[in-house]
């Protein structure tokens, strides 16, 4: 889930924002200005600046504002000229807009501010009411004003068209003005300003009200804020009874201002209808002798300050009753209050001017507990710029090309790492080399998105990094010595701080000295940044940030969301990366010692007493309960049946038991069954109508057809599918979190799969069948999930926010025991649900939503078959809910037109995104975006959104600092992930490795080879990454198959894969030490999904169409047979769990089978085979060093 | 990193090595071997030891059977108190196996409660679960169980069934966050020397300024004897399940972690052995 922002503004006018997920106040982007007042909404935040005028910051979309200006041509037929533009006097403009009325040139048009622009030229309209139109898209008439009709007609005197012009509003993320002309000629500024009144209407999209307080204490509303129309258009003045000090308007129909004798005024009369309102209501202040300063409303509640700091609730508030009926002295003293989303409060407390939030409002106790300060530190000053990058929306506009200037020094960059003496590398261990700049084109960057936490940590270790080019180091002054990676500062001891967070701004502003120099000193400035070497000093208690000013109506939180801004206290930025994995409660001195002494106790009173009898004889438990089965014969139907487990401890005691379910056929009684120690995964398939699971069995994997049940609720289902799960892992002695080897899988609906291998699962040349593998569930929701044999695990949602695995399980529907106490978080994921609105040309009307007999359905899925209208698509299952509504998808592939439409010759067929002679159909996409929100061991990694990500597979005892991790945001750069290790599985930030173009896929293989896909479908190879200089230095580029576009590369230890759009799987060829590009493409199969290839070179695959004797599987983890060290493209498949799978993973498992000795072959097979199996190992160790 | 979720599989998977033996002068046909067994910690004497009634009826002449009943160095073993707190109570710091002497005759009923049946125990039992829940949650959430609920608890000890019983007591260890805790937390503190059979208060599991109270705080309130000063030698050990947590342990967790199937917090306070 997109997390939201609470603003502030400190005592000195700079405006922060903290995000739900954040851990840290982030300084606004370019918020050069000073502010003294911001109100937020969720998607955009007004402020008054110290220049008086009202600033206007809206967030960056997906979907960018666009307004579409419209204006006629007219023309009336005359003998002489035919239609021409000579009208007749009373005839209307010649330009006018569509009631004839005004006059509308089309160099008129000026875009209402300078934060619009023009997108295109104007164009004629050839639609008509949804029908083409010929010659010009003239419509006809018999006069003005008339019905127009698209054909000429006889009587036709008349005829118009329309142009249009789309505009843009680009302002996104910054403070943009709103222009002071359009306020018209104020007699005085404005001093305060709220905004709310989102949930009125739903209609017009976006609408909010803005109401300003003036100087003078008159009260002013903003017009027609909408989505389209983010400034709104003009001031209207409210006249008021008195003078107003401070207003503030809540979500719905609220709108309280404060009086400067200290009474309040109150807004009746607001409606959808009437967002103004009709009239004003004096209400009094809480306490006769001081008046009311400040006053805060939300949708049921209203909070206010008098002028002794008091806080006071207002008993009553609602709709029908906006004044309420009595006020409530609360606890505390503030300045000032505010009401954000769901009536959270903010507040900033007197005292110390630390903002707080009021614990515990929840829709029943709104005035909520107690107060609680908000205790996050805020990043620093100095690293503005680079924290704006870090900050949500701003998160991928960073990547820009500021960065140019570093080209001519690239070359003296490498040649001074090269000349570096190798020797010197070897002595020091922990050592790293910040990665230089060193191809004109691909540039590193910082993208910082956690500076403030890890100073302790890196302040530590700055010390013990090797000072490089010291040959230049301290001579040449300070400037200079900041060129020089950090290492001659740190040693010095006498940096200027400002230097430690550099972000390239204040690079390329900072005065440089020299001539040649100047390059390399940007240049390495921005490699300094790469490491963060925490400079800064860790905030004492005496850098509390005073404030001013916060506003909640942007931040969604409710009563149970956990927020992280409490615990961390000054120095607790340093914990920050480590409690992933620790939480403070468990590293107690109290509870370490409650499990050494239970541990002592178990061997002291029952280690040597185990020959004894127990007291209690084990006997078996049985649950039974009623469900329905989808009968296993044709014709295939539900079946009501009984279901019964039954648990016994088996014979090594551990526990076992029975599945059974008794049904009756041709009244006959009769039963099913199936061992749970058999059973080898459960999976939930919640749909509309039925809470059904499927579970599975070796036997049933391989007729593709499991035993599907469905249970009458939800929570029956998740009751039993948690009671299954618990006795599935009992008796297979599975407990706890998964293992660092583990096998992780997601299937199409989101749902997380884990498998512990067995050191048989890769055994040579009997390997156990991949049907066999036990998958146990993990809570979740992900697309994409990727890990390493460090148990570094990684997790991509539908919505690409990127996720790291903490070390629990369970989660979701595992309650209690199934499920880690700790490290498990709520988690959410946004994706959209996609229907055609399909349209079929015909000679009379056109374009309509009237098909042929034999079309498909006029709304309808991707294939038609189905119905699909915008009031009948639900969700994709019951826990998902819609959160926004249908619109139009203009990025669909094959693009679009302006509307939207997508045209073919006809269903189904390719679809392109303009009309030609030869379309007769069209359909477009509408999009709807739905939310799940569920439990599970997984923490966001913010902020940047990601696609694809990759980790360093190793070998079994691999120990690896620092662990090489790649991914791809979802707009395609390609990011490499810092300061990631088995403890610190987050890492700290990101670094940026430039590209020409946007990537899709990327992957790196055991001896640091990385490979990535581009969105053309061709193949990269990173050049010169190794653990020294984890981002590389250039791609090469390698062609992709004849007439394919690759579109998924992964690499294990020395093996590179990849798979086509087309379902093909390739095997690169010729993949040498000394040429790690390869030489060519070898085709290994086709209806191949995604591949997946670990650590010991194991390719496994997500297969299309697996034939299965009772059905067909879609979606299929299947192993590839046969490879060994010399055969590494294997032989055939074998095929496992699925269908409906996704993906997988085994760049965990590198548990290398025991080498089973085959008598026959002793002599030929082994003697030969050994020697050349650890060869590429050596091989490509040497790779590292080339 | 072990988890909290280990500690309850070691409570309740504790267990002690027992030997019984029949007190000498009952009569008997033949000489009774003594018997051993390994008794679950969180159980009830009389719930486990079927087998040693079984064993030495097999030697005491069927005339002179009474009710079974059980002592420990002259002292008769209450059977309502968990057999991890008799233990802990009567003889932590012996040897092991503990050795215990079984009666059918002369049963003390001043000093114990007849138990005719399990179903006594059960009754027993029920009604010390439904005590703690009323400390905790004023008995909302034991009582909105349902029967059968109730009888999976009691199954669950009855058959050593760790997973049947946990899946319904984790109802009654919830508390809503905002609280920090239970309203009070269910505990009994016993003493070997006293008259009193244990000491039992209300006590909050968070102070009044909303910061956790530890197993020290309570200790201070309830018997401050227990907290040695600094230079004194320590005259108390305070056992829970065999082990002595550290006085800053919060007396929520341990309510959660280290409580008994009854849902109490069976604290004993013995006098430290004077080696």
């Amino acid at each position: 889930m997109p997390s939201t922002l609470l603003w502030a503004v400190d005592v000195y006018g700079r405006v922060y924002s903290l995000s739900t997920a954040g851990q840290q106040w982030e300084q606004c982007r370019d918020a050069h200005l000073e502010f003294k007042r911001v109100t937020a909404a969720l998607q955009c935040c007004w402020g008054i600046a110290c220049d008086h005028n009202i600033y206007l910051c809206v967030h960056a979309s997906e979907v960018p504002i666009r307004f579409r200006e419209e204006t006629y041509e007219n023309q009336r037929w005359n003998p002489v000229d035919g239609f021409s533009d000579r009208l007749l006097p009373s005839d209307r403009w010649q330009w006018s807009d569509v009631t004839g009325l005004q006059h509308q040139l089309l160099d008129s048009f000026q875009p209402p501010s300078e934060n619009w622009e023009w997108e295109a030229d104007w164009y004629v309209d050839e639609n008509f009411g949804g029908e083409p139109t010929e010659k010009g898209g003239w419509t006809y008439a018999i006069d003005f004003p008339a019905t127009y009709t698209k054909d000429k007609k006889w009587n036709s005197c008349v005829r118009r068209r329309r142009w249009v012009r789309y505009r843009r509003y680009k302002s996104q993320d910054t403070w943009a003005k709103i222009p002071s002309e359009q306020t018209g000629s104020l007699p005085d500024p404005f001093n305060d300003i709220s905004c709310g009144g989102w949930e009125l209407t739903e209609e017009p999209r976006g609408r909010i009200s803005l109401w300003a307080v003036s100087l003078q204490g008159r009260v002013w509303f903003r017009d027609g804020i909408n989505h389209f129309n983010p400034e709104g258009s003009v001031w209207e003045e409210v006249s008021t009874p008195g003078e107003v000090v401070q207003i503030s308007c809540g979500p719905a129909d609220l709108l309280w201002g404060v009086l400067w004798e200290g009474h309040f005024l109150v807004r009746e009369g607001i409606s959808r209808d009437c967002p103004k309102g009709t009239t004003w209501v004096v209400v009094e202040s809480p306490s006769p002798e001081a008046g009311a300063i400040h006053v805060a409303v939300g949708v049921n509640v209203v909070w206010a300050v008098t002028k002794d700091h008091k806080v006071w609730f207002r008993r009553g508030v609602n709709s029908h009753n906006p004044c309420g009926s009595g006020w409530i002295g609360m606890v505390g003293e503030m300045v000032m209050i505010n009401v954000g989303l769901n009536d959270q409060v903010w507040g900033i407390s007197c005292e110390d001017r630390a903002v707080h939030f009021r614990q515990g409002v929840t829709v029943s106790e709104l005035s909520g507990k107690a107060w609680k300060a908000v205790s996050v530190p805020r990043d620093t000053e100095r690293s503005h710029s680079s924290t704006s990058a870090s900050s949500l929306q701003s998160a991928g506009c960073f990547f820009g090309g500021e960065v140019r200037l570093q080209s001519q020094d690239s070359e003296t960059e490498k040649a001074a790492t090269e000349g570096m003496p190798p020797s010197s590398e070897a002595d020091e261990a922990p050592k790293k080399r910040i990665p230089k700049v060193t191809s004109d084109s691909f540039i590193s960057e910082l993208v910082s998105d956690r500076e403030g936490q890890i100073g302790q940590r890196a302040l530590t270790q700055a010390a013990s990094i090797p000072e490089e080019e010291s040959t230049e180091g301290d001579t040449e002054g300070k400037d200079k010595a900041v060129t020089n990676v950090l290492l001659s500062s740190s040693q010095s001891g006498q940096l200027d701080p400002q230097w430690s967070n550099v972000d390239l701004e204040e690079a390329q502003t900072h005065p440089t000295m020299g001539t040649g120099g100047d390059a390399a000193d940007t240049c390495s400035l921005s490699s300094v940044a790469t490491y963060n070497l925490g400079m800064e000093e860790p905030y004492g208690p005496d850098d509390h940030p005073l404030w001013a000013w916060v506003s909640g109506g942007g931040c969604c939180i409710d009563s149970h969301s956990q927020l992280p801004w409490f615990n961390s206290t000054g120095l607790a930025s340093s914990m920050q990366a480590m409690s992933l994995s620790i939480t403070p409660a468990q590293t107690a001195a109290w509870r370490k010692q409650i499990f050494e002494q239970l541990s002592e106790r178990s061997k002291r009173e029952m280690e040597n007493f185990k020959h004894y009898e127990q007291a209690i004889e084990q006997s078996v438990w049985v649950k039974k309960g009623s469900m329905q089965w989808w009968r296993d014969w044709k014709p295939h139907k539900w079946l009501d049946v009984q279901f019964a487990l039954e648990q016994f401890s088996g014979a090594e005691g551990n526990k076992d038991g029975i599945l059974f379910i008794y049904y009756t056929f041709n009244d006959e009684k009769k039963y099913l069954h199936a061992f749970i120690n058999e059973v080898t995964i459960l999976v939930p398939v919640l749909n509309d109508s039925k809470h059904t699971f499927a579970i599975y069995t070796p036997e049933r994997t391989k007729q593709r057809w499991p035993i599907r049940l469905a249970a009458a609720t939800e929570l029956e289902m998740y009751d039993w599918l948690a009671l299954l799960s618990v006795s599935c892992c009992d008796s297979r002695g599975i407990q706890g979190p998964p293992s660092k080897q583990a096998i992780w899988s997601v299937t199409c609906k989101g749902d997380i799969f884990v498998s512990e291998p067995t050191p048989g699962l890769e055994a040579s040349p009997y390997p156990t069948p991949c049907d066999q593998m036990f998958w146990r569930q993990v809570g979740g929701h992900l697309r994409i999930v990727e890990c390493n044999s460090l148990g570094v695990v990684w997790g991509i949602g539908y919505d690409h926010t990127a996720w790291v695995h903490t070390g629990g399980y369970g989660g979701g529907f595992f309650q209690g025991l199934a499920s880690s106490t700790d490290n498990i978080y709520t988690q959410t994921d946004v994706k959209s649900v996609y229907i055609y609105e399909n349209q079929r040309w015909n000679p009379v009307t056109g374009y309509t939503n009237r098909g042929l007999p034999t079309d498909r359905y006029m709304w309808s899925d991707a294939s038609g078959l189905q119905e699909c209208t915008k009031s009948n698509t639900k969700p994709p299952s019951p826990h998902w809910t819609w959160v926004s509504d249908w619109v139009i998808d203009y990025g669909v592939p094959g693009g679009t037109d302006r509307e939207g439409w997508q045209y073919a010759a006809d269903f189904p067929a390719s679809y392109h995104g303009h009309k030609t002679l030869k379309d007769f159909v069209r359909r477009r996409r509408w999009a709807r975006k739905c939310k799940l929100t569920t439990t599970g061991p997984w923490q966001e990694v913010p902020p940047i959104p990601l696609s694809d990500v990759t980790i360093l597979p190793c070998g079994p005892k691999t120990t690896v600092e620092q662990v090489p991790l790649w991914a791809i945001s979802n707009k395609g750069d390609v990011l490499c992930r810092l300061g990631v290790s088995s403890l610190t599985p987050a890492g700290t930030s990101w670094l940026h490795v430039g590209t020409d173009q946007p990537f899709k896929s990327i992957s790196i293989g055991g001896v640091y080879q990385v490979w990535a896909i581009a969105r053309d479908g061709s193949a990269f190879y990173r050049g010169a990454v190794s653990s020294q200089n984890p981002a590389g230095d250039c791609w090469y580029h390698i062609p992709s198959p004849a007439a394919q576009k690759l579109k998924q590369v992964s690499v294990g230890r020395t093996s590179v894969y990849a798979v086509d759009e087309n379902g093909n799987l390739w095997y690169r060829h010729g993949v040498t030490p000394s040429y790690p590009q390869g030489s060519s493409w070898e085709h290994i199969s086709n209806n191949v999904r995604k591949v997946s290839v670990g650590p010991l070179d194991q390719v496994w695959i997500i297969a299309d169409k697996v034939q299965g004797s009772h059905s067909l599987s879609c979606g299929t983890v299947c192993r590839r047979l046969g490879v060994q060290p010399l055969e590494p493209k294997g032989q055939s498949w074998d095929y496992g769990i699925g269908g409906g799978w996704d993906h997988i993973t085994v760049r965990g498992n590198a548990l290398e089978a025991p080498r089973i000795r085959m008598p026959s072959l002793t002599n030929t097979g082994n003697s030969r085979m050994t020697p050349h199996g650890s060869q590429p190992t050596e091989m490509n160790s040497n790779t590292v060093g080339c | 990193m072990a988890d909290d979720k280990d500690v309850l599989r070691d409570v309740w998977f504790g267990r002690i090595p027992a030997c019984f033996t029949l007190y000498p002068d009952e009569v008997t046909e033949r000489e009774a071997e003594p018997f051993y067994l390994l008794l679950p910690r969180v159980s009830y004497l009389t719930l486990v030891t079927d087998k040693v009634k079984k064993h030495f009826l097999k030697v005491v002449k069927a005339e002179d059977v009474e009710e079974m009943w059980f002592e420990y160095e002259g002292t008769p073993l209450k059977w309502h108190y968990p057999i991890g707190v008799l233990f802990d109570l009567h003889a932590s710091n012996t040897a092991l196996p503990w050795n215990i002497t079984v009666h059918f005759k002369h049963f003390p009923d001043r000093d114990l409660l007849r138990c005719s049946s399990s179903a006594v125990i059960e009754a027993h039992f029920m009604s010390t679960i439904k005590e703690a829940d009323a400390f905790k949650h004023k008995g909302q959430v034991i009582n909105d169980m349902q029967k059968k609920d109730h009888k999976q608890l009691w199954m669950g000890l009855q058959n050593d069934k760790f997973d049947q019983f946990w899946a319904m007591n984790r109802k009654l260890m919830e508390y809503p966050t905002e609280e920090g805790g239970f309203r009070y937390i269910p505990f009994r503190i016993y003493q070997t020397l006293s008259d009193r059979p244990f000491i039992q208060k209300l006590f909050r599991p968070v102070s009044s300024e909303g910061h956790a109270l530890t197993l020290g705080d309570l200790l201070k309130e309830m018997f401050p004897a227990a907290i040695c000063q600094d230079d004194d030698p320590k005259k108390y050990q305070v056992v829970i399940h065999g082990i002595e947590p550290l006085f800053e342990t919060p007396i929520q967790w341990l309510s959660e972690h280290l409580s008994h199937p009854d849902n109490f917090l069976h604290i004993c306070i013995v006098p430290a052995p004077s080696d």
